[in-house]
């Protein structure tokens, strides 16, 4: 099988002109995140067989730089929603990373009280809002969220995640049309990882430039490279000014690559949807690697502090993990609360 | 003018005596409760096509656009499942949007975001969020709208949790049960009917509200419960007179909420008469005919002194044709047949 999505980007090339504009603490918090996120889903994936996260599960590994480099770009208080792919937008808006397992492990402390799991983890004390188990479900209401920022004119920006095959539904089309008509502090994050479960971008749509589509709602879009956490953040950070200032939403293709399947534990590409061999590639440009070797090469980081923060990870997903598994299963009286609002 | 303008016109109406207090139509008491909500609650809403053109969705919204300006009250493009998931994240940051659709037919469109997400957010974080948000359309009936605009489809949102269905019947309770719509924190699907629209009644002036969840008596009476809401109402009364005439006595409940259902109403009223015909303006199945039917055979059971009659809509779609509509939708004639043979058994 050949590469049907080879890797476009330059890596980190260019790196050095932008990156003397951040302080170095910022690139290695950013570089922490998304060691932290990787790590947490490699936990995550290694304890998965044991059955005891009774939840499906969407890993990131391999997108990290895009939930990292879009969420540094934002405040607290700006609004996150996204589809079932959770795991990296809540980590890197800031979610709670005990309640998260909890849920995972369906606990009642889990941070929707196990109603949720997996595809629906929320912390709204950091703004991550919500999450859609349908394709494009999250996109109308973050557009809805911003509508009721902007009418509030509490300055807040929304970010929605969306997928390639989400510019595939109707209402996504629908929502970019009314964001634009009402120029509404809303940014469309698309992260294009080439396939939607196992069917490939070719399958869905005719050779096209998502991006170029996306603008024709009348709106600006930019493309970037999704192995370039800076690059990210940048782009990110020009479209939330945008938002903040009352000029509408901004549509942001953010070309990423996942490593695994589209759910569960491990890699698939040996079913033969997709090449390992493409997989293999863009695991060369792997933006977690290619960021701590940056780091390391400019002296930012050398690897006595990456051991650092390496074990300090660990123990914190360890004790998170201990938690998830001390912490209280519901009772059936849990079952019948909230389901109407008093 | 709509092009059923006439038709309803034509309809009449038992007029409300004046000295009862102010006597308003149904449109106007649907305008007088958006108007009110927008005016005391600055995060109330409008939107909807067409709700600020010369039509103003029937009248309903007439003069609020230009009274509560254009952010308040808005046209939409012709994007029902987006603009249902806008008023479902407004409504889940601090907005009650009131989303106006001139038909049932067209919330179809929007299922997902109403079935799937609106209904759901607040019991999927566990409370943390809640939705506050009314969708309002009005059912129709004839002048050839046939399949596609005449659809009455509560019954297939009465098997969705989380949601709220509201069917007022006169002018007091569009202005009341809408207000307390908007005012509920949850999603709640208001259906008026079309036939309604020029009806008067006594509306008082100011905020009063309607409580949801619960039915009325609307008239008592010791042979047979005639239970529905809506403009099933106005047929129940036509056949509760034509069948008094007889010497048969009918009790008729509005229910006027049907999601959650006034169980106990129900219950209460068949124990006092033992036979209930179920009338609704949608079809017969699976809808609320069906699940009153089932409601007095579960927990009613011993009250029964005959079956329970639903009359409804056949299992046809509608037809455009006025010929055929005549044979479709039922009457008080066969209303009062119903009821007359089950007090007769």
């Amino acid at each position: 099988m050949t590469i049907r999505y080879p890797y476009k980007g330059h890596g980190l090339a260019g790196f050095d002109r932008i990156s003397h504009s951040h302080p170095a603490a910022q690139l290695v918090g950013w570089y922490r995140a998304m060691l932290r996120i990787r790590r947490i889903e490699e936990e995550i994936e290694r304890r998965y067989h044991q059955d005891l996260m009774k939840t499906p599960i969407h890993l990131v590994i391999g997108q990290e730089a895009a939930a990292v480099g879009c969420c540094s770009a934002l405040r607290p208080t700006d609004l996150v929603y996204t589809s079932h792919r959770t795991h990296g937008a809540y980590l890197a808006k800031g979610g709670d990373l005990g309640r998260m397992l909890c849920e995972m492990h369906c606990r009642i402390n889990g941070c929707v009280g196990s109603r949720g799991g997996s595809m629906h983890l929320i912390d709204k004390s950091v703004g991550m809002s919500g999450t859609s188990a349908i394709v494009g479900g999250a996109v109308p209401i973050a557009t809805g969220a911003a509508l009721a920022a902007k009418l509030k004119q509490d300055d807040r920006v929304v970010v929605v995640f969306l997928g390639d095959a989400t510019t595939e539904e109707g209402v996504t089309a629908e929502s970019l049309n009314f964001a634009a008509l009402k120029k509404l502090p809303v940014i469309f994050f698309c992260e294009n990882n080439f396939y939607s479960v196992q069917s490939p971008l070719a399958a869905r749509q005719p050779p096209r430039d998502i991006r170029a589509w996306a603008e024709t709602h009348g709106m600006p879009a930019d493309s970037v490279d999704g192995v370039n956490v800076l690059a990210v953040h940048e782009t990110v950070r020009a479209a939330v000014e945008r938002a903040r200032t009352g000029r509408g939403p901004t549509f942001i293709e953010v070309a990423v690559y996942r490593f695994r399947a589209h759910g569960g534990a491990g890699d698939d590409s040996k079913t033969g949807y997709r090449a390992e061999a493409e997989r293999v590639a863009w695991e060369a440009v792997d933006p977690l690697h290619l960021f701590g070797d940056y780091l390391t090469r400019s002296a930012t980081l050398d690897a006595a502090a990456i051991q650092t923060m390496e074990s300090d990870i660990a123990g914190e997903i360890a004790a998170a993990f201990d938690l998830a598994l001390a912490s209280p299963h519901p009772t059936e009286d849990d079952l019948y609360t909230h389901v109407y609002a008093d | 003018m709509p092009w059923d303008e006439g038709l309803v016109n034509s309809l009449v109406y038992d007029r409300p005596d004046p000295a009862e207090g102010r006597v308003l139509s149904y449109v106007r008491a649907v305008n007088e409760a958006l108007a009110t909500a927008l005016e005391h609650d600055p995060s109330v809403f409008v939107l909807g096509q067409g709700v600020d053109d010369p039509t103003a969705m029937f009248g309903t919204t007439k003069d609020l656009a230009a009274r509560f300006g254009p952010d308040r009250v808005f046209d939409t493009p012709l994007s029902e499942e987006s603009m249902m998931g806008v008023s479902t994240g407004a409504a889940m940051n601090g907005m009650r949007p009131v989303f106006m659709h001139n038909r049932p037919d067209f919330v179809l469109l929007a299922f997902n975001q109403l079935v799937t997400h609106a209904s759901k957010f607040h019991f999927m974080d566990n409370g943390q969020t809640t939705v506050p948000m009314v969708v309002w359309a009005a059912i129709g009936r004839g002048w050839g709208s046939g399949a596609q605009h005449s659809q009455a489809i509560h019954g297939m949102l009465l098997g969705v949790p989380g949601l709220k269905i509201v069917m007022p019947s006169t002018p007091y309770d569009a202005k009341g049960l809408l207000l307390s719509a908007i005012l509920d924190n949850n999603p709640v699907c208001v259906f008026e009917h079309r036939w309604l629209m020029k009806k008067d009644g006594v509306v008082p002036e100011g905020a009063y509200r309607v409580p949801i969840g619960k039915g009325i008596y609307r008239r008592r009476g010791r042979d047979v419960t005639i239970v529905g809401a809506s403009h099933a109402i106005e047929l129940a009364f036509q056949a509760a007179t034509s069948l008094s005439s007889d010497g048969i006595d009918a009790e008729v409940i509005d229910l006027r909420t049907i999601k959650p259902l006034d169980e106990a109403i129900v219950l209460e009223s068949l124990k006092n008469t033992g036979r209930l015909v179920v009338v609704d303006t949608a079809w017969m199945k699976g809808g609320l005919c069906a699940e009153i039917g089932c409601l007095a055979a579960e927990k009613g059971f011993t009250d029964l002194k005959a079956p329970v009659v639903r009359i409804g809509l056949p299992d046809i779609p509608t037809p455009a044709g006025y010929t055929l509509e005549q044979f479709y939708y039922p009457d008080a004639a066969r209303i009062a047949a119903a009821a007359r043979e089950l007090v007769r058994a």
